[in-house]
């Protein structure tokens, strides 16, 4: 029993990687790595929000009608969502105005629904709260990666200090620009998919 | 019936028969992937609880309670929070307003405020200045649609400074901002943006010092006694020109956004900032206007009483 709860939280992080393997929660990966500050809030906040919705229909799991799960699985994820962020505008109102973007991103993350359905319709809360963090690091460890790149090459900063020498410019050194679009955070996805894939070689498909 | 079911616990397929298949013949799993199904055909297939959680009544019964306990739910951390947000939400307001002064993340805002600004005015049709009574605003589009145009005077070392709110639209939602104007109310004091949904990275710069800080020192007013002031692509601004004001590069329509605010808000407070009510002839009975448009007098808010 131990060894399954090691492996739920284990598992998601690289080998079973949301973004990596199942190719969920892209849009939102797309949308929050142009700097690598959102990026490391989303992914918190998808970490926290994940855990916290799996253990709840986790305890539920008995009792949801069949035909109506999903539904019931978006009340509770959209309720939690708006419950903590009513929170923080009460009681850190700055974090919450940081936040508001990506209240709309975390309810419709498909990682969340795909959690939810997946793994805590079937197991039990602790198993279930594992699995949340684990497949909430997962997903921001790669969010982390690719915003690093992006900031660092787009924007020539981390974390919004400089990082490339002011001089450089003068030199004719340019930030790349397309770096900041969205189609460069789907290539870097790819990159990443592509090192995963020849270190795992189980998932390689003929 | 004598043999047994196994399902795979992997795709799903039943097996019928004496014990598991060695391989599961849609996804070839083990047969250790195997489990058998025990429920009876006699008995039906039972709920732990005695509960048929699939049929009709249950269903919508379910469905009702939980949205009553999450709609309860959400109403008592609304009403619980309400006071609180409420007052977070007007201390943001006077800190936006205090930035446009270069007064950033203070720590007694509401402090700051009572000291610095003076006054909260609404402009009159003929340029002055009125008193505002209502309430401390919070939403100042829903005021600006309906005729109110604020007008906050505050007053930093001596110097008197004009505040005007800003209303507009981005690329993907709602912009504002405040400018603050010195006393000849067309230099750029300060300036502060916001936004609602902006791109990360790309239109969400608005809210940086790194933009704002383009605007001081530009002039808002121009010859012609129109808003001149303007938002151009970035790298274009004049070098030596006193209304253009470089955009963000690659946020083009945030940037137009921001110049299409600026210039239609400024333009309704004309008026007020080209002083007309001293310049056509002066105001009625008032012997200080001279025409010149530099009347003291009428610098200050008309109080209502």
């Amino acid at each position: 029993m131990a060894n399954k709860n090691i492996k739920a939280l284990k598992e998601p992080i690289w080998v079973n990687n949301s973004i990596l393997v199942q190719i969920l929660g892209i849009c939102s990966a797309l949308a929050v790595t142009s700097q690598l500050k959102p990026a490391i809030v989303m992914g918190l906040s998808v970490t926290i929000i994940v855990a916290i919705s799996n253990v709840i229909i986790s305890l539920l799991r008995d009792t949801i009608p069949n035909r109506i799960r999903i539904i019931i699985q978006l009340v509770v994820v959209a309720a939690l969502v708006t419950i903590v962020s009513e929170i923080l505008k009460a009681f850190a109102y700055d974090v919450s105005v940081q936040l508001s973007v990506y209240v709309g991103l975390i309810i419709t993350n498909c990682i969340l629904m795909g959690r939810l359905e997946a793994f805590a319709m079937q197991n039990g809360p602790w198993p279930s709260f594992l699995d949340g963090i684990g497949n909430g690091i997962g997903y921001a460890a790669i969010l982390v990666v690719v915003a690093f790149v992006r900031e660092l090459f787009g924007s020539g900063t981390l974390f919004g200090y400089q990082i490339v020498p002011l001089n450089w410019y003068e030199h004719g050194y340019l930030n790349n620009g397309l770096m900041i679009m969205p189609p460069m955070a789907l290539i870097l996805v790819g990159c990443i998919i592509w090192v995963h894939r020849a270190k795992n070689k189980d998932l390689q498909e003929n | 019936m004598a043999a047994k079911k196994f399902r795979c616990k992997v795709c799903g397929y039943v097996h019928v028969g004496d014990k598991a298949p060695e391989k599961c013949p849609l996804c070839g799993a083990p047969s250790s992937e195997f489990e058998e199904i025990t429920s009876d055909e006699n008995g039906g297939e039972k709920k732990k609880k005695g509960i048929d959680t699939n049929s009709n009544i249950y269903t919508i019964l379910y469905a009702t309670v939980i949205v009553v306990i999450v709609a309860f739910l959400l109403v008592f951390v609304s009403e619980t929070l309400k006071e609180r947000q409420t007052a977070n939400v007007i201390n943001d307001t006077k800190q936006q307003i205090l930035s446009a002064l270069n007064l950033r993340d203070l720590s007694d805002v509401a402090g700051t405020y009572s000291e610095v600004i003076i006054a909260d005015a609404l402009m009159q049709a003929d340029g002055k200045l009125a008193e505002y009574e209502g309430e401390f605003n919070t939403g100042y589009k829903s005021e600006y649609d309906s005729g109110n145009l604020h007008v906050f005077v505050a007053e930093i070392d001596g110097e008197r400074k004009f505040i005007i709110p800003m209303n507009g639209f981005g690329l993907w939602g709602t912009v504002w901002g405040y400018i603050a104007l010195d006393d000849d109310r067309s230099t750029v004091y300060g300036i502060y943006f916001s936004h609602s949904s902006e791109t990360p990275g790309l239109g969400d710069e608005i809210a940086e010092l790194k933009f704002q800080s383009r605007f001081l020192g530009k002039s808002v007013i121009n010859a012609d006694e129109q808003v001149g002031l303007k938002v151009v692509k970035f790298g274009k601004a004049a070098q030596s020109s006193q209304f253009e004001v470089d955009g963000v590069s690659g946020a083009t329509i945030t940037s137009t956004g921001v110049d299409e605010m600026i210039n239609r808000v400024l333009s309704k407070y004309i008026p007020f900032l080209t002083k007309q009510c001293c310049k056509e002839g002066g105001c009625e009975g008032c012997e200080e206007c001279d025409g010149s448009g530099n009347c003291e007098k009428h610098n200050n808010v008309e109080s209502n009483d």
